[in-house]
């Protein structure tokens, strides 16, 4: 199984506050950790949603919006991908996380392709595959 | 946290914890057999603790503590160990005790690495060797490996005690070995996990021909063993092959758990993420090696299908060239079949057919039913029908697997059709 573990934005995150040399050397310490165990598929850190931009779909409408947000809590501020036999692995895993001062992460399973079931069609297939032929 | 929850916590604290905890306790007791006994103990105590107190901040360093309390109790009552108790014990004192968990932090690597190599010694079972990884480093619990290879929980725990017992007569040292025993061995544990990897990828045994949860588990034990040494290209080629094998996983199987072969798979089922971090893989291992080991080619061979958007635009020139290379360095009848289906597709199914025919007297490969079925194949493109339904039906007879089985007397009831059409 896959999760996403995703870091919420705060205060900081969102100004822009680089992290100090001591949580860089942390958080490198933790992922270190993570890949050692062998389970660190990937991981990211997002930029401020101010660099960012949102787009509304409504009734054949579009549309964007700039950032910055202002509902600091339900941004998303970087994540990470890694596999694990169950939630409660990934739990425990991210409960060493360096993380401290109010910060929130989330975990989510992540779906596999054959979890989407019938409403994946062999056309929606067939149109994922040309999708990924044209990303190459 | 209800009962079931924390019985789900302490499992995977288990999966995470135990491999560290066996790996510094065996350098300690410099015996595999007892370091695990201690592990077990330390979690007892954990489950009779935590439910009242709850689970500690940092249930490892918790463990690891309770654990070397333990293994130094044990070596006090051990006359001849009694001077290293005294040096343990001064570590354990007081504040030394915290620092002692920091300091093991980099120690660690060490102890993961010999515990891999000790496991998969040549004292040992292959069988045992699989046992012993997959419970002292990869942190699965006998009834889970019990469950991932269908035998008995009772058959594992068997070949656990032996392999252990194997080890402490043996007076195996907990160290990686230096020179040519180093290379050997780490062959050893790369032939280990690639075991593993197959049980899951390609079930040997049972009706599924799929098990995930093995397969994961050799990707998570491959990634493990190129953290620690990361300067050995054939184990970032070992990752690599598994890796790209692996984004084909559910490719593989059809809507009814029957088998997909490689060229009908809809792409897009590939899982994108494993297949570049195969392609990582397989750049880090050409950047190491001087000339490509077994693994890295192999790796290298799956990445070209990778590569190919279409089954059609496959480049089978490269493959061919790849496999060429591979039956150098491992000239056996499995690769040369290998070779046949490349040429096969390179060149003509009849380069092919001229390939196969020199494997059928090959012993080796006397009840191995990919034979008959890749030359079932390639009789059928070079318009020879009956003796490709013959050799289908002949491969069905040695499949040992019931998808595989069926799958291939769906292909040899198609010969028979295309047969009457001629």
């Amino acid at each position: 199984m896959r999760f996403a573990v995703l870091v919420k934005a705060s205060k900081d995150s969102e100004a822009g506050v680089l992290p100090t040399t001591e949580q860089l050397d942390e958080m490198g310490r933790f992922n270190e950790q993570l890949a050692k165990d062998g389970v660190l598929l990937a991981g990211e850190g997002l930029q401020p949603t101010s660099k960012g931009a949102r787009l509304r779909f409504d009734g054949g409408r579009t549309t964007v919006t700039d950032g910055p947000f202002t509902e600091t809590k339900e941004l998303v501020a970087g994540f990470w991908i890694v596999q694990g036999k169950s939630k409660e692995e990934i739990v425990e895993r991210f409960m060493q996380a360096p993380f401290d001062g109010g910060h929130v992460i989330e975990i989510r399973q992540i779906f596999e392709v054959e979890d989407f079931g019938d409403n994946a069609t062999p056309e929606i297939r067939e149109r994922a595959e040309r999708t990924w032929k044209k990303a190459k | 946290m209800s009962a079931g929850d924390l019985q789900n916590t302490i499992a995977a604290i288990w999966r995470i914890e135990s491999p560290k905890l066996i790996a510094a306790l065996s350098r300690m007791l410099r015996d595999v057999g007892r370091a695990e006994d201690l592990a077990q103990d330390a979690f007892v105590v954990a489950l009779s603790e935590w439910p009242d107190r709850g689970i500690p901040r940092n249930p490892g360093a918790w463990l690891m503590t309770a654990a070397k309390r333990r293994a130094i109790d044990q070596i006090r009552r051990d006359e001849t160990l009694n001077r290293k108790a005294q040096r343990f014990a001064r570590e354990l004192s007081g504040d030394a005790l915290e620092a002692d968990v920091a300091s093991t932090y980099e120690e660690i690597d060490d102890d993961m690495l010999r515990l891999m190599f000790v496991a998969c010694h040549p004292a040992v079972s292959k069988e045992g060797h699989v046992a012993l990884t997959l419970k002292l480093a990869g942190g699965l619990t006998t009834a889970e490996i019990a469950r991932a290879f269908l035998v008995s929980e009772t058959t594992i725990a068997q070949r656990i005690v032996r392999a252990k017992r194997t080890l402490a007569e043996a007076r195996v040292p907990f160290e990686v070995p230096a020179g040519a025993e180093r290379v050997q061995r780490l062959a050893s544990i790369l032939e280990t996990l690639y075991l593993i990897f197959n049980e899951g990828y390609a079930a040997t045994a049972g009706d599924d021909v799929l098990r995930p949860e093995l397969v994961e588990d050799a990707l998570r034990l491959g990634r493990m063993l190129a953290a620690l040494i990361p300067n050995e290209s054939e184990v970032h080629g070992l990752v690599a092959l598994m890796e790209i094998q692996a984004s084909r996983m559910r490719a593989r199987v059809g809507q009814t758990g029957e088998a997909i072969l490689l060229l009908d798979q809809d792409r897009g089922k590939w899982n994108r993420m494993l297949i570049a971090r195969g392609l990582d893989a397989l750049a880090r291992a050409e950047s190491l090696g001087d000339a490509l080991g077994p693994y890295t080619l192999q790796a290298a061979i799956a990445a070209c299908h990778a590569r190919a958007p279409t089954a059609e635009q496959t480049d089978w020139e490269r493959i061919a060239a790849l496999y060429d290379a591979l039956a150098q360095l491992a000239p056996t009848p499995v690769v040369e079949l290998n070779r046949a289906v490349a040429v096969g597709m390179a060149v003509g199914p009849q380069a092919g057919l001229d390939i196969v025919e020199r494997l059928l007297d090959e012993p080796a490969l006397g009840t191995y039913y990919l034979l008959p079925s890749v030359r079932a194949d390639l009789l059928l493109k070079v318009g020879r029908a009956s003796e490709a339904r013959a050799e289908f039906e002949r491969a069905a007879s040695l499949a040992r697997n019931t998808r595989d089985r069926t799958f291939l007397l769906t292909r040899a009831a198609a010969c028979t059709m295309s047969s009457t059409k001629a």
